[in-house]
């Protein structure tokens, strides 16, 4: 008997399973997933590698489709969404911010942050200075025009972490975001993500591994073998530095 | 987006280049090698252009192109002078004569005899001399290029004398007329001495050459002539035309040339193609990054054909531009022909932009079936 889907949820998923291949190649990384998210929270989605976490943060983003099951996701069935309006979605709702940055190496850093912007259709005119200006709340103001090769990993994952919010998406979306980084980059990463993106009308979801970040999560879910096991609820804050809602 | 799309394409320095460089050298091919073919067609016409001032020319029926001369009688000419319309008409004589030169060796030349009185058909630009000195007894003139190449390194010499069919020609001056496709010296003579340099014949009138009155065009004119007098009469143009199209029909240049545009062409989209193809691989996970984060396929397509227009319009310039550089250091090559119309320009830009559009569209499904989600794969 799947939960009963509460109203104040922005991220609903019920009974989701997720397939590849198909005859005896077939795996199954999802196997009936079930999940909540209210809005305003920060969720961290963990487990070991392979368990599912990239493929189901993929069908809430909307850039993957379940083989079965039912996703909502701020309000939007992304199941019978048609493909054009999946991607319309992404544009206005959901920013994104991977495990290796996946930055354009031709576009300088201001030009990268504000590519959400020109993509959703503003004109580099308005795009550029809003970029600079979330760049600067990051520490990057000095670093506006230098290319991702130019800057260090700690860096770089800054200008991704603009990037993703430069269009105030509903739906942040962190794959992995210290992973490639030492300690110490990886915790101003989380405190950045803490403090400049979680929002009372946002969802923020992190996929990681790195246990020295669960302390920015509301709550934690741990997947195994395509199945949430557990979700245990924690006071943000409570160890490492304490993050601020903005 | 297309600014995102033209800084991707920059961005890799290398692999732009290659690209341009494919193109270019596509282009570059294609216009060299139809330039030189469009030089060699000029060739062919190039009696027919050096003549100014007539508008239409009569000849045998059965002539096929400028240099299949089938003789007329003397009588055409005042034939076609009673045709309503014909503003002037003059004889014009054009055949192949064999000059023996000081020397004791003897040449091939392309001897075009003038009408006595009015010189129509005579070279514009005279070098050494004027026309009205072929008014003196037995006098000719020759061509420059051809000059040079009976008497190499020698300065121009009035008064030299050749021998056509045993009979004494004086060289009195030296004139400036196009290249010929036989590359022979031509020789200008009046017509009542042309007829007595060339070998006897019954008839000798190669061609009339007419010119409509004011008021009538020269492809009416010819018709007017066509029909009263049974003859081939054809406007400057269309006599153009027909030799050209003979040489097309019936000589294997545009085969030989059509062989080697084709293959720049083969050449141009492997190299362009590959080499773009291996960009747009290379640039997978960006596209994935931007169709993640809400780029629709759409958008996608119209980056990858702004990219291949850019390198298609850099690269065109650099080969066209290449080109026009090979036509002008060799210039001064005589044996070379090069020509460059705008036709030219037309075709290798036609050829570049389908090199450049069959090099994106190998590309763009790798571009349209690639996941966003790739961009979660580590």
């Amino acid at each position: 008997m799947p939960p009963t889907i509460p109203q104040s949820s922005a991220v609903q998923v019920r009974s989701v399973t997720r397939d590849f291949g198909s005859g005896d190649a077939m795996t199954r990384a999802l196997r009936g997933v079930d999940l909540d998210i209210p809005h305003g929270e920060l969720l961290m989605l963990v487990g070991p590698s392979g368990c599912g976490k990239t493929t189901l943060v993929s069908i809430i983003a909307g850039t993957l489709q379940p083989t079965g099951g039912e996703v909502h996701v701020l309000g939007h069935d992304l199941v019978a969404m048609p493909p054009a309006a999946r991607v319309r979605f992404r544009r206005s709702n959901v920013g994104f911010i991977f495990q290796s940055y996946n930055l354009l190496p031709a576009l300088t850093a201001v030009e990268n942050a504000a590519v959400p912007l020109i993509i959703a259709g503003s004109s580099r005119a308005r795009a550029l200075p809003a970029a600079a200006a979330l760049l600067d709340r990051l520490g990057l103001g000095s670093r506006l025009t230098n290319l991702p090769s130019e800057l260090s990993g700690g860096q770089q994952q800054r200008v991704a972490i603009a990037r993703a919010l430069v269009h105030e998406p509903r739906l942040l979306i962190c794959d992995e975001p210290t992973s490639a980084l030492d300690a110490e980059n990886g915790r101003i990463t989380m405190e950045l993500i803490a403090g400049l993106a979680v929002r009372p009308d946002r969802v923020v979801i992190v996929v990681t591994h790195d246990q020295r970040v669960y302390p920015y999560a509301d709550r934690i879910a741990t997947m195994e073998d395509g199945q949430i096991v557990s979700i245990e609820a924690r006071k943000r804050g409570a160890i490492g530095a304490p993050p601020h809602h903005t | 987006m297309l600014w995102i799309a033209w800084k991707m394409l920059i961005g890799n320095r290398a692999k732009y280049l290659g690209i341009v460089f494919g193109v270019a050298f596509a282009a570059l091919l294609i216009a060299q090698q139809s330039s030189i073919f469009c030089g060699l067609m000029a060739l062919t016409v190039s009696q027919i252009l050096d003549v100014e001032g007539a508008g239409v020319w009569v000849m045998d029926p059965k002539v096929k192109y400028v240099d299949d001369v089938k003789p007329m009688a003397d009588t055409h000419l005042y034939r076609v002078r009673g045709v309503s319309g014909v503003d002037w008409a003059v004889r014009f004589y054009k055949g192949i004569a064999r000059a023996r030169l000081e020397s004791g060796s003897y040449e091939q030349v392309i001897l075009l005899g003038l009408d006595d009185a009015t010189f129509i058909g005579a070279p514009l630009n005279m070098i050494e001399g004027s026309i009205d000195d072929l008014r003196a007894p037995d006098a000719v003139i020759m061509d420059v290029v051809g000059y040079r190449k009976l008497w190499p390194e020698e300065p121009f010499k009035r008064g030299r004398i050749i021998e056509m069919n045993d009979r004494r020609a004086v060289i009195v001056g030296l004139a400036r007329a196009r290249k010929t496709f036989q590359s022979f010296p031509v020789v200008y003579t009046r017509y009542s001495q042309a007829v007595r340099f060339a070998p006897p014949e019954r008839k000798v009138l190669s061609f009339v050459l007419a010119e409509p009155a004011p008021g009538v065009a020269a492809a009416e004119l010819a018709e007017r002539i066509r029909s009263q007098t049974g003859l081939q009469a054809l406007s400057r143009d269309a006599f153009l035309d027909k030799t050209i199209r003979y040489y097309l029909l019936n000589t294997g240049i545009p085969i030989n040339f059509g062989i080697t545009v084709g293959l720049g062409f083969l050449v141009g989209t492997a190299i362009a193609g590959q080499t773009f193809y291996l960009f747009i691989v290379e640039n997978l996970r960006q596209f994935g990054a931007l169709k993640a984060m809400g780029t629709g396929n759409g958008t996608i397509l119209l980056m990858v054909l702004a990219q291949a227009l850019h390198v298609g319009l850099v690269g065109l310039g650099v080969g066209v531009g290449l080109a026009a550089l090979f036509g002008w250091g060799t210039r001064s090559f005589s044996k070379l022909s090069f020509y460059m119309p705008w036709q030219v320009l037309v075709i290798t830009a036609v050829a570049v932009f389908l090199i450049v559009l069959l090099a994106s569209l190998l590309s763009i499904r790798r571009v349209f079936i690639v996941d966003p989600a790739i961009v979660f794969r580590g």
